[in-house]
């Protein structure tokens, strides 16, 4: 039988695994990028589980809302890369330190 | 014995939770991609079991198809070098599985607690009448109750669009462009020259 206890476990999972993605992947920008949409995903997860279990609908017009903020975010961090790389010719975080004091 | 919900859960559950896993350990950008893309559609899975079919087909459509789709263009579109971008994944990986590790065991310390999400506290919804339409109810509290919010994700998504392609826009030096204000405003005499002279003689005469 399917509890609430089981889809919050799923969406503690992967919101862990996008944790780990951006501790790991510190050269490449494009996973950072996904971990954080995956991130936003676990998050969505949990909205619908509890919108469901509570059997109320203002979870799932939750989910929309980030689900456009998730969208608008993706691409504005796309074009930023494109126009970093074609500024620096990388993508690599580590090379990215023209701030350090 | 477990029940066809829990079966599924579990197979479907494993297979996002994979997915994740080979999205960070692949050396391939592009793979990373698509199996985040298989994540999204187990997800898109769960929400279906979770009676949101509204949410599951925008999952699909909208993530799966458009997000990942971008990401997937400027992937290709940018010639990455590979084999220097997994430097280090070595060195930060107990770091990361043990912060990654910590989190998740107190997340499931609190959601596994006793009593506080199980059937006592949240028990399982009575099934809806077989007229009942999860897209009519969504749209209609979004129309309603959100209406201020979702024009607000309007305005978000056209500044997004506007920021897009104001920061990829380039001007290149040589190329020859239209500038379609100077041709609107042009005047006749800046384009048309009246030159009087007198008749020639008639040939041959």
């Amino acid at each position: 039988m399917l509890t609430l206890a089981h889809f919050l476990s799923l969406g503690a999972i992967l919101f862990c695994l996008s944790v780990a993605g951006i501790f790991l992947n510190r050269k490449n920008v494009i996973i950072l990028l996904m971990s954080i949409e995956l991130m936003l995903l676990a998050v969505n997860m949990n909205f619908v589980a509890f919108s469901r279990f509570l059997g109320n609908l203002d979870g799932q017009v939750f989910v929309f809302f980030i689900l456009t903020v998730a969208a608008a975010e993706a691409a504005i961090g796309l074009a930023i890369l494109v126009v970093l790389f074609r500024n620096r010719n990388t993508i690599n975080v580590a090379e990215l330190d023209d701030l350090k004091g | 014995m477990l029940g066809v919900e829990l079966t599924l859960f579990i197979i479907i559950g494993a297979i996002a939770i994979l997915a994740a896993v080979m999205m960070l350990v692949s050396e391939n950008a592009v793979h990373s991609a698509l199996f985040l893309i298989l994540n999204f559609a187990c997800v898109a899975f769960f929400y279906l079991m979770l009676n949101a079919p509204f949410l599951a087909m925008i999952q699909v459509t909208v993530y799966a198809g458009a997000i990942m789709v971008l990401f997937l263009f400027v992937i290709m579109m940018l010639d990455i070098n590979l084999t220097p971008l997994k430097e280090g994944f070595i060195r930060y990986l107990p770091a990361g599985i043990a912060v990654a590790a910590l989190m998740a065991l107190e997340l499931l310390a609190v959601v596994w607690a006793k009593g506080a999400f199980g059937t006592e506290a949240f028990p399982i919804p009575p099934p809806h009448p077989g007229d009942y339409s999860n897209t009519k109810a969504v749209g209609e509290l979004l129309f309603n109750n959100y209406l201020l919010a979702f024009e607000t994700a309007g305005v978000i998504l056209l500044v997004a669009i506007i920021a897009a392609i104001a920061l990829t826009l380039r001007q290149r030096t040589g190329a020859k462009r239209q500038n379609p204000a100077l041709q609107v405003r042009v005047r006749r005499d800046e384009r048309v020259r009246l030159v009087k002279m007198d008749s020639e003689p008639r040939q041959g005469s």
